[in-house]
């Protein structure tokens, strides 16, 4: 019932689709500014259609390549090329499949949610170019298979960021926020492509299948595993390179906030595929793995060690967004610890794996909800000072009840989202050494005393003079709201679906590396 | 605000314009034979404006070419860039397929192989891209350009 | 000795452009910094595509077919073109915050703070 065409070309079509999208959408605004709204609002749609359509693709009939500028799509080695993949080629495995879900579904919502709470701002036909723009490259970041790929993808997507995070100038204070994530993300991308450069120059590759099967592990092999973890986990947020968070985080308009978030987990994805995919057993895994964990436990305890005392309701929740990302490179860092020893992976190390990218999915949906509730309370108050929001309870209902949700997610109560993938990283990370399971469980009942402490601050208690008038949130900005919170109850009660059907085949993708170079290489 | 050149710069900023857009053409033009290509070729175009940016003052620059005009060249570069590669989805192949190369039509003729003395006509899909993208970097740079100094202009005033 | 000039350069190139980053505290200066830094990894690059006695890769009216890697000029390239946008970003952002803040020296624009 698909037509063939779009069901082959499904892949270019993921990123085709948002990138014609924003070069029209100038010339579309012209016509009026509700054209331009529908449109943006129609290539969303579409490119979530695509997203669903290349993940189904991908659960049921396996890996999928995509050979760009080939006369048809899975010709990966040329027939006169000696058997060396010369074209960039997009591969999608479960893991990418699961990443490209998060981020249309995230996508979608941030887009319905910013049509109303954005539509009174000055420069629009900027910003939906450049928030088409940086969605196309986060969906291009987790598809491709080919290293200079993905750092073409990553530098589009950290100046489209950069230039959404300083979109309301304030002053200055956001310009500020944007310039110092701009640095980071700069020196970042130059380190990353240092990286490249060694290996290129080692072994005439650059497709990652290709270097898969050829990495041997000299001591400049070692040099660029440690540039390209130092870019990746600035890029993600991780603590030390983590002091661009906040600004970034609270001072960019809400919408792109929830965006930015399904971007930094677009970096984590990137340094997992590097790290698992790349070198694979080759590397020293006991050693890259402690340290991918010793950054996770940082980041958790300083993370929310630094969210207590915040006034500014978007700059706390950016330290916990620190500390859960702390959570996915503990869950994942056990799992490449293990890497090399078949029965300690079969017994905890695929369900460290499986908490870890459960909570990369969780965490997108939580979050991003937690960020558009913060966003609808400053639109309707104005204000994003803890100070002076109070008594909100009585007047908007549905946001509170948004709140409650994403709190409780986050905390790790169930029956909401955020236990299930806890869980899994509890149990396992307990068996590898139980004093990192103890502070993982110290760090979530300290998130939880914090977002107790900002709903009393926020919801209840009598309406602060000056808040009497306030409303309840639009209704676009609701139904971006539920649909993320639709998927943090769903996700919550029924977690062993969605484990069973996304999560488990990403992380059994993402520790074959033998199955990835296959795919591409053509069992060779 | 930013003085306006004598006559004698003037003059030759107008020449030098001239001079500058055939070269940056050409550049364009000739991506797939010689050194250059879009990018290369629309930095030099972009030169250009600069040097009559720089020969007559910022407003009378404003009152030659508005702001939406260039910013219109940017996109249209763009769509046509992406148009061109989605046309080969189109005719069944993949994205960004070469279907022009060795086909007889535009830019089709066949390339001879080894060294030669390059021929025009060659190339297939790359010269329309080339041209796409040097259409777009052109009206890039020039909007960058006109922004920031329209963003100096308000610190005087303020 | 002499063939490893090019890579000496990078790593000279590279630890002036850190250096200007770390220490500079006029955020201009610290743009500078970057811009080096971007070049001196270009460089690298390019050098590595050298083949001995190889001249560029370019058909036309070629006197030899031995030719250096064209790949990693297509690699440059394409960093080059990041390299622009990336500095004509951070120069819009630094003509804003001087129109907002009056200044460009680093330890002055603090205002968000913890």
């Amino acid at each position: 019932m698909i037509p063939g065409y779009i069901t082959t070309n499904a892949p270019a079509l993921l990123i085709a689709v948002p990138l014609l999208g924003a070069f029209l959408s100038p010339l579309i605004g012209r016509i009026s500014r509700d054209t331009r709204a529908l449109w943006v609002l129609a290539v969303m749609t579409l490119t979530t259609l695509i997203g669903y359509l290349t993940a189904f693709l991908v659960y049921t009939e396996g890996t999928l390549i995509y050979v760009f500028g080939a006369s048809e799509a899975s010709l990966a080695i040329p027939p006169d090329s000696g058997g060396i993949p010369i074209r960039i080629i997009f591969t999608l495995d479960a893991m990418s499949a699961l990443m490209v879900t998060i981020a249309v579904t995230v996508g979608f919502a941030v887009i319905l949610y910013s049509l109303t709470s954005d539509a009174r701002r000055s420069g629009l036909e900027a910003y939906y170019t450049i928030f088409l723009l940086m969605i196309g490259a986060v969906l291009g970041m987790v598809s491709t298979g080919d290293l200079f790929n993905f750092f073409v993808f990553l530098e589009i997507s950290s100046l489209a960021s950069a230039g959404l995070v300083a979109y309301k100038v304030e002053n200055g204070r956001a310009v500020e926020a944007g310039l110092k994530y701009l640095l980071v993300s700069t020196i970042g991308g130059i380190f990353f492509l240092f990286a490249i450069g060694i290996l290129y120059g080692q072994y005439n590759a650059l497709n990652m299948a290709m270097l898969a099967d050829m990495i041997q592990w000299t001591p400049l092999d070692k040099l660029a595993l440690v540039l390209v973890v130092a870019a990746l986990a600035a890029k993600c947020g991780a603590v030390p390179m983590h002091f661009w968070t906040p600004d970034a985080y609270s001072m960019a308009p809400s919408a792109v906030t929830a965006m930015l978030v399904v971007a930094s987990q677009a970096s984590l994805y990137g340094l997992f595929r590097i790290c698992f995919t790349l070198y694979g057993i080759t590397l020293n895994y006991v050693t890259i793995g402690w340290v991918i964990i010793i950054l996770g436990i940082l980041s958790m305890i300083i993370g929310v060690t630094m969210a207590i005392p915040q006034k500014d309701i978007k700059r706390l929740m950016a330290y916990h967004a620190v500390s859960q990302t702390g959570y996915m490179l503990l869950g994942v860092g056990v799992g490449l610890a293990v890497l090399g020893d078949q029965a300690l992976l079969n017994s905890y190390g695929m369900t460290a794996m499986e908490g870890g990218i459960f909570h990369i999915f969780n965490h997108a949906m939580y979050k991003g909800l937690l960020f558009l509730t913060a966003g609808a309370i400053i639109y309707q108050v104005g204000t994003s000072d803890l100070n002076r929001m109070g008594g909100l309870g009585h007047r908007m209902k549905w946001t509170m009840i948004f709140f409650i949700i994403g709190a409780l997610a986050i905390a790790g109560i169930p029956p909401f989202n955020g236990f299930a993938s806890k869980f899994l990283i509890y149990e396992s990370v307990f068996a590898f050494s139980p004093i990192l399971s103890v502070i993982a469980m110290v760090v979530s009942i300290l998130t939880l005393a914090s977002f107790v402490k900002v709903f009393h601050s926020v919801f209840m208690g009598p309406p602060l003079p000056g808040n009497e008038q306030v409303r309840e949130a639009p209704h676009t900005m609701l139904i971006g709201m539920t649909i993320l919170a639709a998927i943090v109850i769903i996700s919550g009660i029924f977690p062993e679906f969605f484990v069973q059907n996304l999560i488990t085949p990403a992380a059994h993708a993402l520790t074959d590396q033998a199955g990835y170079i296959s795919a591409v290489l053509g069992g060779a | 605000m930013l003085m306006r050149m004598s006559k004698i710069v003037r003059f030759g900023a107008d020449v030098l314009f001239g001079a500058i857009v055939i070269f940056g053409l050409y550049i364009i033009m000739h991506g797939h034979l010689t050194p250059g290509g879009g990018f290369q070729g629309g930095a030099v175009v972009a030169t250009g404006v600069a040097l009559v940016i720089v020969a007559y003052s910022y407003e009378e620059v404003i009152g030659m070419v508005k702001k939406f005009v260039l910013t219109i060249q940017e996109s249209a570069g763009l769509v046509m860039f992406a148009g061109v590669a989605l046309i080969a989805i189109g005719l069944g192949t993949t994205f960004f397929f070469n279907f022009l190369a060795n086909s007889g039509s535009l830019f089709g003729m066949t390339v001879p192989f080894g060294p030669n003395s390059g021929e025009l006509n060659t190339g297939g899909v790359l010269p329309l891209m080339n041209i796409a993208v040097g259409i777009e970097v052109w009206g890039g740079l020039a909007i960058i350009i006109l922004y920031m100094l329209s963003g100096i202009g308000k610190t005087e005033e303020a | 000795m002499f063939w490893n000039l090019p890579y000496i350069a990078v790593v000279i190139l590279s630890v002036i452009g850190l250096a200007t980053i770390l220490l500079k505290r006029n955020l201009i200066k610290i743009f500078f910094g970057v811009s080096i830094l971007t070049s001196a990894v270009n460089l690298f690059i390019i050098a590595l595509g050298y083949r001995e006695g190889g001249i560029a890769p370019i058909y036309t009216y070629a006197v030899s077919e031995n030719m250096v890697m064209a790949t990693p000029q297509a690699l440059t390239l394409t960093s080059i073109v990041i390299g622009v946008a990336t500095t004509a970003l951070m120069l819009s952002f630094a003509v804003v915050i001087y129109r907002m803040y009056g200044t460009v020296n680093v330890d002055e624009i603090r205002e968000l703070k913890e």
